[in-house]
This record gives structure tokens, C-alpha cells and sequence, in this order.
């Protein structure tokens, strides 16, 4: 590796084909990001001038890349076994109306009408936890989910600084609305937040593809939000090199009467049979379960460990 | 169909060498490569930063004083390598804001907070990254150790065990073996002393300085407990 960027380090060029030549350089005040960065919210960074056509080298080719990945989430339907207990429950009292029960009634404390509606959503979230430079694996224990505040998950596909560092702010705006608006703020506008964000640097080579998942007024949310400035809703999605594999094993899989236990599993079988055939992704999978009080961490399991959980009953 | 082709084909349909003898274009890079390894290892109440102390540049080396350990507070040490341009700037505006900070909250900053720091330092710089591949190591506020390891545009996550630099593909499987107990069945997976970890740093930069040009020289390592750093210096190959 040492050996090979010496004999490429004569042209080391720049994958940065951009109209913006302008330059920042490098002010001090460039650097206090975060600091003293709160008027407008706007965003310094320093731009080099483009010298030339691409070849990514240098920094550019060693800077760590999520593309190896798989992540994905789904909104699964719980059986909320309980809510049709109490229906039970009530029906039977209706229809079982003697003189003593209806005086029984009388006397109790008025049972509250609720209306609980048939399935709860919730959002299921699995990832992986590999981090590429190249071909290198430069990390087996990166944290691809990212808790942006108790109830909003977002994962992280792409470039591992890109996402870390928007969403990161994206938690920061979260915040702001908070405590400007006295509530919190809905999975929607977060998205739409991220989204934003990241749209004004189309072009500019930021790598990201992210789902931003939680649970608000409107029940489970789930977009798909990413660098070029899709921003989409939906009940299923998979992102990184190793998304067609998870999809294969989710769509087969998924049912509309699914315990948590089976959505869980369901996930993380996924993401285990991406590892198997993907290069690029491995590591540990991690899952995440968010319902109506938040998100909980489920499990986090090495993919060596699920190998012989799964491979060893065909034996 | 017009086949466009490095090679020539010469007289008796085999392919002659390329050799392009005309006018060539040279770019001029803003970064260059100096080389040089680090690593970082954290234990129970210890944590060590060590790299070599060689400066190099194409074939040449430019010195072999030139460690890349830089002290930021009494309870962590940064590894930089890379390019040394980018190094020095990099760690002067680490202190600067180390600075601010004291300054401005009447306390040292955390290895922690000064982890998140760097992230956005260099992330300020996402269009002309800084070519700096940084480990911290450090004590966090419970007294244990801390390793943070970052690429070169400010993604980081926190470890136990690092390798960055030219030789880190070569050292990393190696600690990933001895510290992590990977790929090993049936081993009892014993804690890190002080001892065993900065014997295992000396050992490991041994091999280094065999198998990568980049490395040798010297090796410094920094032990950081909470009696304060310590620094050792042992001699590498100088080949």
C-alpha cells in the first residue's frame, strides 16, 4: 500500500469537478466550526480549485466510505393482542346482560370508551457494521445507526464522515425546533430538514444515503433521505452495496401478522445474508425497534456468531 | 469501429511497447506524502500513543527525529500522520481551540469532547481535506483508557486499539490478533497491563520497520496514566 501511493503520488489529482473555483482557504476562522457558527447557520468550508479532471488519490481515495453496507428498515404491524382482549372483554359484558351483572355495572366505576384501532406500527431497523477505505477494512465496529434524539433514528450509508457530521446537525435543528415550537418535531419535517441541508451541496461530492425513521403524531415514520436529494416515504427500504441481498430475504419474508420477535429476526436474517454475499459488508448486526415510546436498542450480534446459528442446523 | 488502444501494433501484428515520448503535463499537488505510522492501545487506566520518528518524502528521508505524537492535555496525546504539512497546522489549531476552551470554561478539555472537536475541524475542510490520518489517546473522565480514530475527513468512533498511517494495513491484523483475541478458539481472553502493552507497541513497530519503507528510525511512545504522560524512546532499523 506504502509502495503503490509513492508511484501514483506524482499525479495526485482531485476529484473535484466544480464551477466553484472560488477558494476560502484557510482562515482561522474557517476551522471554528460550531463555534461562533451560529448566525445564519451557514456553513464555511474551505474549496480547493479544481486543477484538473478526477482520478480520486491522496486523501480523497483513503477517506473512509460506508458504501460497503447494509442497512435497512421497515414499518411492521404488531399484533396488539391486547387491544382485542378488551374488545372481547366489553362485547362480552354487552351481550351477557342479566339483572344482576347490569346492577354489577351499575355500580362500577364507567369503563372508559376507548377506540384502539386494529395494528400498531412500529419501524424496524437493522444495520451492519463495516467501514471501508478502498479495499482496506478500516473499521468492523462502526455505529451505522445514529440516535438523533430519543424517538428519530437515522442510519448511515455512503461516506461515514458525511453522515455522521449531517445528522449530527440535523440533531442540533431537532433541538432548536423543540424548543422554539414547544413540541417535538415530526419524522416528516426532519427529513425534510436533512434533506435541505444536503441539497445545497449537490454536485459538490458529499456521499450519503440515509433512512430517517421515528414515531410521531401520524404514527411510525420512515424516509429515505440521500446526497442528491431524493427525499422519499415509504414502508420498506434497503441502502449500501449490500441492499439488493437484504431485499431478497425482507420481501420474502415480510407478512402483515408479524410479532416483534419475527420482525427482529426477520431484519436481522436480512442483514446477515447481505454480509454473507456482500465483500463490503460485515461485522456485527445491529438492531433497533422504534414504537410509540421511542426506540430501543434490540440486539447487537457478531455475523461469525449468526453464521453458526443459522448454518449449523443444516448440518 | 474505431479502437482506441494504448498499445501500437508494429509490423508483425504483435503490440510494440508504449512509450509516450512527447510533451507531458505536470500538476502541481498541494499535499504530499511523509509517511510514518502510529498507533494507539488503550488499557484499564493506561493508554499508550506511539509512532516512529522517521520524516520521508518519494525516496528521500528527511529526518529521523520527527515524532508524531503531540501532547494536547495531561490526560491525552494525539498520533498524526500523513502529510506533515497538514500535521503541524492541524495540531496548532488543536491547541488553539484548546486554548479557547481553558479559557473560556475554566477547565481542560475532555479526550472526549476533544475527539468531537477534531470531527469538526476536519469536516470544515470536507472540499480540501486535511491529509492527516489522527488517533488520540487518552484517559476519559472515569480514569480508563481511550482510543479515538478518525479518517482523514472527521469521521471517528472510539476504540480500544488503533493503527493509522503507512504500515496500519500491516499492524492492525496483528493487534486485532493480540488485543482482540480474533480468530482464536478457546483462548482466555486476559486483560492488557501496562507492561505487556507497551512491550507488545515495541514488538509490533519491530515488524513494521521490517516490512514498510515508511517506517523506522526510532519509536516513541507516550504512556498517559493518570500520574501524567510518560515518554520512552527505543531505536528501530535505520535501512
Amino acid at each position: 500500500m506504502a509502495l503503490s501511493s509513492v508511484l501514483q503520488s506524482e499525479s495526485a489529482d482531485f476529484s473535484f469537478n466544480n464551477d466553484r473555483s472560488f477558494s476560502f482557504g484557510c482562515r482561522f476562522g474557517q476551522t471554528n466550526l460550531g463555534f461562533g457558527a451560529a448566525p445564519g447557520d451557514r456553513l464555511n468550508f474551505a474549496i480547493k480549485a479544481s486543477l484538473g479532471p478526477d482520478d480520486k488519490d491522496g486523501p480523497e481515495r483513503k477517506i473512509e466510505f460506508l458504501h460497503g453496507t447494509t442497512t435497512l428498515a421497515f414499518k411492521c404491524w404488531i399484533n396488539f393482542s391486547v387491544a382485542e382482549r378488551n374488545h372481547q372483554r366489553t362485547a362480552s359484558k354487552a351481550t351477557n346482560f342479566s339483572s344482576q351483572e347490569q346492577l354489577a355495572l351499575l355500580n362500577q366505576p364507567a369503563i372508559p370508551f376507548v377506540i384502539i384501532p386494529q395494528f400498531q406500527h412500529g419501524v424496524i431497523v437493522a444495520v451492519d457494521s463495516r467501514a471501508t477505505a478502498g479495499a482496506y477494512i478500516a473499521s468492523q465496529t462502526v455505529k451505522k445507526v445514529i440516535e438523533i434524539n430519543p424517538y428519530l433514528l437515522g442510519t448511515m450509508a455512503g461516506g461515514a464522515a458525511d453522515c455522521s457530521f449531517w445528522e449530527r446537525l440535523l440533531a442540533r435543528q431537532c433541538r432548536v425546533y423543540e424548543l422554539r415550537n414547544k413540541e417535538r418535531i415530526s419524522v416528516a419535517a426532519a427529513s425534510k430538514l436533512l434533506a435541505n441541508m444536503v441539497y445545497q451541496y449537490k454536485g459538490m461530492g458529499l456521499s450519503m444515503g440515509t433512512m430517517v425513521c421515528g414515531w410521531d403524531k401520524r404514527g411510525p415514520g420512515l424516509y429515505y433521505v440521500d446526497s442528491e436529494g431524493n427525499r422519499v416515504c415509504g414502508d420498506l427500504f434497503a441502502v449500501g452495496s449490500g441492499s439488493m441481498y437484504a431485499y431478497g430475504v425482507v420481501d420474502s419474508g415480510l407478512r402483515q401478522d408479524l410479532s416483534v420477535e419475527e420482525a427482529c429476526e426477520l431484519g436481522r436474517r436480512a442483514i446477515y445474508q447481505a454480509t454473507y454475499r456482500d465483500a463490503y459488508s460485515g461485522g456485527q448486526v445491529n438492531l433497533y425497534h422504534v414504537h410509540s415510546e421511542g426506540w430501543t436498542r434490540v440486539s447487537q450480534e457478531d455475523v461469525l456468531k449468526l453464521h453458526h446459528q443459522y448454518q449449523e442446523p443444516k448440518k | 469501429m474505431k479502437i482506441v488502444s494504448g498499445h501500437f501494433y508494429g509490423d508483425n501484428g504483435k503490440m510494440k511497447e508504449y512509450h509516450y515520448t512527447g510533451p507531458v503535463e505536470h500538476r502541481f499537488s498541494p499535499y504530499s506524502f511523509n509517511g510514518g505510522t502510529v498507533l494507539a492501545v488503550a488499557g484499564e487506566d493506561f493508554a499508550i500513543v506511539a509512532s516512529d520518528t522517521r520524516l520521508s518524502e518519494g525516496y528521500s528521508i528527511h529526518s529521523r527525529d520527527s515524532p508524531k505524537c503531540y501532547k494536547l492535555t495531561n490526560t491525552t496525546v494525539i498520533g498524526c500522520s500523513g502529510f506533515h504539512g497538514d500535521c503541524l497546522t492541524l495540531t496548532k489549531i488543536i491547541d488553539a481551540r484548546l486554548k479557547m476552551y481553558k479559557h473560556s470554561n475554566n477547565k481542560s478539555m475532555t479526550s472526549g469532547a476533544i475527539a468531537a472537536m477534531l470531527s469538526t475541524i476536519l469536516y470544515g475542510r470536507r472540499f480540501f481535506p486535511y491529509y492527516v490520518y489522527n488517533i488520540i489517546g487518552g484517559l476519559d473522565e472515569e480514569g480508563k483508557g481511550a482510543v479515538y480514530s478518525f479518517d482523514p475527513v472527521g469521521s471517528y468512533q472510539r476504540d480500544t486499539y488503533k493503527a493509522g498511517g503507512s504500515a496500519s494495513a500491516m499492524l492492525q491484523p496483528l493487534l486485532d490478533n493480540q488485543i482482540g483475541f480474533k480468530n482464536m478458539e478457546g483462548v482466555q481472553h486476559l486483560p492488557l497491563n501496562q507492561e505487556k502493552a507497551v512491550q507488545l507497541v515495541k514488538d509490533v513497530f519491530i515488524s513494521a520497520a521490517e516490512r514498510d519503507v515508511y517506517t523506522g528510525d526510532a519509536l516513541r511512545i507516550c504512556i498517559v496514566t493518570k500520574e501524567g504522560i510518560k515518554e520512552e524512546t527505543v531505536p528501530l532499523r535505520k535501512d
